[in-house]
C-alpha cells in the first residue's frame, strides 16, 4: 500500500482492511481527531493503524489521566471522546474515568486491546475480563467478535454515548480481530438521523404551567440536564419570565449565570444558607434536569417539605427515583421549557422577590468574620475577576472544589468540569488538559488540593510535551483537607490519616518536570504574581499555602436535612 | 408451587453473552433476589424469551425502568398475576433431587 494512501479508497473497488484499520477509519468517520491512551501487546495493531491516521494520539502516563483527558474533552465540548487503553491493567486502570463518566453522564468511549478470542477464558497474559468488570459503570459496553462486526458496533457506540441521558461506552478488541483482514466495499453507512428533539404530550406540560402560574413561592432546581440539553438560554427566558429564582446543583453550575439577580447558588451540602432556607420556604420546585442527588437534597424527607415537585428530565428511570414528583415528565430539558414558556404568564412576584432579598441580607455568602474573607475564596475570587467568562475552570475533589464551586463566577455552560457523582481525586488536572485540547485559545485554570494533586501528578509530564495554555493552582493545606474537617466536626477532632507529614516542594515538582512553577509563600506581593502568571500563555504551576483550619461553611451533616447547617454565619 | 413470588417480568431480549449479565447485574446491585429464570431462544435464535420470576417489592418499579433501559432489552412486560404453570413444572423438576 501506498504511504499517505492508507485511506483512500475508489469507489466500488474492493479492497481489505484489517480490524484495527476499520476501527481507526470509522473513528475518523465520527469526526475524532485526538485521542488519548497507552499502548500495550494487545493493542499495537490499532496503534499501528493510527500511525497512519490523522488522528491525533495523546500519550498519556496513566491510563486514568487518559480517561479523563477524554472526559475533559467531551465535557466542555459535548461531543463524545475517545481514549485506549491495553487489556488488563491498562484496560483495569480506565475504571474510574469510566465511572465517573457514568455518574456524570459523560459521552465518552473507552476502546480497550484484549487477549486474542482463542486464549480468552484462559487466564492468559494480562487477561481481565473487562466486559464483565465494566457491565454496572458503563451505558453498555461490547466484546467484538469480528472484523465484521466493528462496522456495526463502533457507529453504535457514538450513537449510545451521546443518545438521550449521555454515558461511556466501552468497547474491548480482541488482537485477533484487530488483526483480521475482511473485504470492504465501501465504508458509507446509512444515516439514520432522528435527533429531532421529541415533542412532549401538551397536556402534562398544561398541568405544569398551571401549577406554575398558580405557584406563589416557586424556585428552580437546575442541574446539569440544562447543560446537556442545551437550554440555558431557554433557562433564563424562563425564569424571567415568571420571576422564579435559579438554584444550581454542583453539576448545574454555569447553566444560569451567577451574576443575574435571579441566581441563588449552589444549593445542598455546602449550599450558602440563603440558598437552602429559600428551598425550603418554596411552595413549588421546579426540578430541571436533575436526579435528587444526597449532596443536593439532605434528608429526602426534610427535602422542601412544603413544595409540590415538577419533575423534568431525560432519563424516566430518574422519575420517582428519590422523591415522588407531583408531575414527573420525561423529556428533552430544552423542549419542555420551549413548550412551557408561552404558558407561563409574567409575573414579578414581588412579595416573593423581597422575601429572597431579605434572606440573602440576613444569611448572606459566609466570610471568617465580619470583615475578612477566608484567603481561597479570596484567591478564587479574584482569579474568576480577571479571567474571563470563557476560561474553563476544572477541579479536584474536597474543600477546594467546594470554594469554586461557591464563589467563581461562573457564567457560561461547560465552563465548570469538576467530578460531581463520584467525587474522584485526580480528575482536575487530566480533564483539563483534555479541555485544552479541544478548546485550543481558552484559558484553562486546575483548581486542586496538595491531596488530589499527587492522584495524577505524572500528567506533567504530558503537559510539558503538550505545552498548552493550563494553569494548575494547588491550595496546599497539608492534608487531605475535606477529611480533616468531617473529623473535626463530626469525628470528636479525632484526626487519622488526614495529615502529611512531608512538605512537598510542589514548585520544585513542576520545574523538574520543565513546567514553569511558583509558589506563593515566597511571593512578596502574591496577588499580584498571581495574577501576572495566569495571564500568560503556557503551562504554569502556582503552589498556594492554606492554613490546614480553613473549612469549608456551611455543611449539612451527611443524613441531616439541608436547614441544618454548620458555620456559615455572618458573625462566626 | 411453595413461594410467595407473584410478579412475572417477561422479556425479549437480543440472545449472546452477556445479555443475562447486564439483566442480572441490576438484580444483584439492589440485593434483590431473582426467585427463578427461564429463558430460551426464539425466532431464528438471534433473540430469547426470558421470564423472570420475582417478589412485588417497592423497589421493582426502579428495576423495571432499568432493564428497559438496557441496550440489548427489545420489549418489556410485566404481570402480576402470572400464570403459575409456567414456572410449576420447573420448580417440579428442580425439587425431584435427580
Ligand atoms: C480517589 C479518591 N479517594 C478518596 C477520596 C475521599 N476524599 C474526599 S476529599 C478528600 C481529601 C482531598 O484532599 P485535597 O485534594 O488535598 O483537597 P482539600 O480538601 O484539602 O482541598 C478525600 C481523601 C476521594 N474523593 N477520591
Amino acid at each position: 500500500m501506498l504511504a499517505g494512501a492508507f485511506f483512500t479508497y475508489i469507489e466500488g473497488v474492493i479492497m481489505k482492511y484489517s480490524g484495527a484499520e476499520i476501527t481507526i477509519k470509522l473513528l475518523e468517520k465520527e469526526g475524532i481527531d485526538i485521542i488519548t491512551g497507552i499502548p500495550g501487546g494487545t493493542n499495537l495493531p490499532l496503534y499501528s493503524a493510527l500511525a497512519k491516521s490523522k488522528i491525533r494520539h495523546i500519550l498519556a502516563r496513566h491510563e486514568q489521566g487518559a480517561g479523563f483527558m477524554s472526559h475533559g474533552m467531551a465535557r466542555s465540548t459535548g461531543e463524545t471522546a475517545v481514549c485506549f487503553a491495553c487489556s488488563g491493567p491498562g484496560a483495569t486502570n480506565l475504571l474510574t474515568a469510566i465511572a465517573d463518566a457514568k455518574m456524570d453522564s459523560v459521552p465518552i468511549i473507552a476502546i480497550t486491546g484484549q487477549v486474542p478470542s482463542s486464549l480468552i477464558g484462559t487466564d492468559a497474559f494480562q487477561e481481565v475480563d473487562i466486559y464483565g468488570i465494566t457491565i454496572p459503570i458503563t451505558k453498555h459496553n461490547f466484546l467484538i467478535r469480528s472484523a465484521e462486526e466493528l462496522l456495526r458496533i463502533i457507529p453504535e457506540a457514538f450513537r449510545i454515548a451521546s443518545e438521550g441521558r449521555p454515558g461511556p461506552v466501552l468497547i474491548d478488541i480482541p488482537k485477533d480481530v484487530q488483526l483480521e483482514m475482511i473485504e470492504i466495499e465501501s465504508f458509507d453507512r446509512s444515516f439514520e438521523e432522528d435527533d429531532l428533539p421529541i415533542y412532549i404530550d401538551e397536556v402534562e406540560i398544561k398541568k405544569a404551567a398551571r401549577m406554575i402560574n398558580r405557584s406563589r413561592k416557586p424556585v428552580l432546581y437546575a442541574g446539569g440536564g440544562i447543560i446537556l440539553s442545551g437550554a440555558e438560554d431557554m433557562l433564563l427566558n424562563f425564569s424571567h419570565k415568571s420571576s422564579i429564582p435559579v438554584a444550581s446543583t454542583l453539576m448545574g453550575l454555569g447553566c444560569f449565570p451567577s451574576s443575574d439577580d435571579m441566581f441563588i447558588g449552589m444549593l445542598g451540602m455546602h449550599g450558602q444558607r440563603y440558598t437552602n432556607y429559600i428551598m425550603r420556604e418554596a411552595d413549588l420546585i421546579l426540578a430541571f434536569g436533575v436526579r435528587f442527588d444526597d449532596r443536593a437534597t439532605g434528608k429526602v424527607k426534610e427535602f422542601c417539605p412544603n413544595a409540590k415537585i415538577i419533575h423534568i428530565d431525560i432519563d424516566g428511570a430518574e422519575m420517582n427515583k428519590i422523591k415522588k414528583a407531583d408531575i414527573a415528565i420525561q423529556g428533552d430539558i430544552k423542549q419542555a421549557i420551549k413548550q412551557l414558556l408561552p404558558l407561563i404568564e409574567h409575573n414579578d412576584r414581588k412579595e416573593w422577590t423581597e422575601t429572597i432579598m431579605d434572606m440573602r441580607e440576613k444569611h448572606p455568602i459566609s466570610k471568617t468574620t465580619k470583615h475578612d474573607e477566608q484567603l481561597p475564596k479570596a484567591i478564587i475570587k479574584k482569579i474568576g475577576g480577571f479571567a474571563g467568562e470563557d476560561t474553563i475552570i476544572t477541579t479536584d475533589v474536597g474543600q477546594h472544589q467546594m470554594w469554586v464551586a461557591q464563589c467563581y463566577p461562573f457564567s457560561k455552560p461547560r465552563t465548570l468540569l469538576t467530578s460531581g457523582g463520584l467525587g474522584t481525586m485526580g480528575f482536575g488536572f487530566p480533564a483539563a488538559i483534555g479541555a485544552s485540547l479541544a478548546n485550543p485559545g481558552k484559558k484553562v485554570i486546575c483548581f486542586s488540593g496538595d491531596g488530589s494533586f499527587l492522584m495524577n501528578i505524572q500528567e506533567l509530564s504530558t503537559l510539558y510535551e503538550l505545552k498548552l495554555d493550563i494553569k494548575i493552582i494547588i491550595f496546599n493545606n497539608r492534608h487531605l483537607g475535606l477529611v480533616r474537617q468531617q473529623q473535626e466536626y463530626f469525628y470528636g477532632k479525632e484526626y487519622i490519616a488526614s495529615q502529611f507529614y512531608c512538605k512537598t516542594d510542589f514548585a520544585k515538582i513542576g520545574e523538574g518536570f520543565g513546567i514553569e512553577s511558583y509558589d506563593l509563600e515566597m511571593a512578596e506581593n502574591p496577588f499580584l504574581t498571581l495574577e501576572k502568571t495566569i495571564k500568560k500563555e503556557g503551562p504554569v504551576l502556582i503552589n498556594i499555602p492554606l492554613a490546614p483550619e480553613e473549612n469549608v461553611t456551611p455543611m449539612v451533616a451527611p443524613g441531616c436535612a439541608n436547614y441544618e447547617m454548620i458555620g456559615g454565619e455572618i458573625n462566626e | 408451587m411453595n413461594n410467595i413470588a407473584n410478579t412475572i417480568i417477561e422479556l425479549i431480549v437480543n440472545n449472546h453473552p452477556g445479555v443475562m449479565s447486564h439483566i442480572t447485574g441490576l438484580f444483584t446491585r439492589q440485593a434483590f433476589n431473582l426467585e427463578g429464570i427461564l429463558c430460551g431462544k426464539i425466532e431464528d435464535g438471534s433473540k430469547s424469551r426470558m421470564y423472570l420470576l420475582v417478589n412485588d417489592d417497592d423497589r421493582l418499579e426502579q428495576i423495571i425502568k432499568q432493564i428497559e433501559k438496557l441496550y440489548d432489552v427489545l420489549e418489556i412486560t410485566v404481570q402480576k398475576d402470572y400464570d403459575h404453570t409456567i414456572f410449576n413444572r420447573l420448580h417440579e423438576i428442580i425439587m425431584s433431587d435427580r
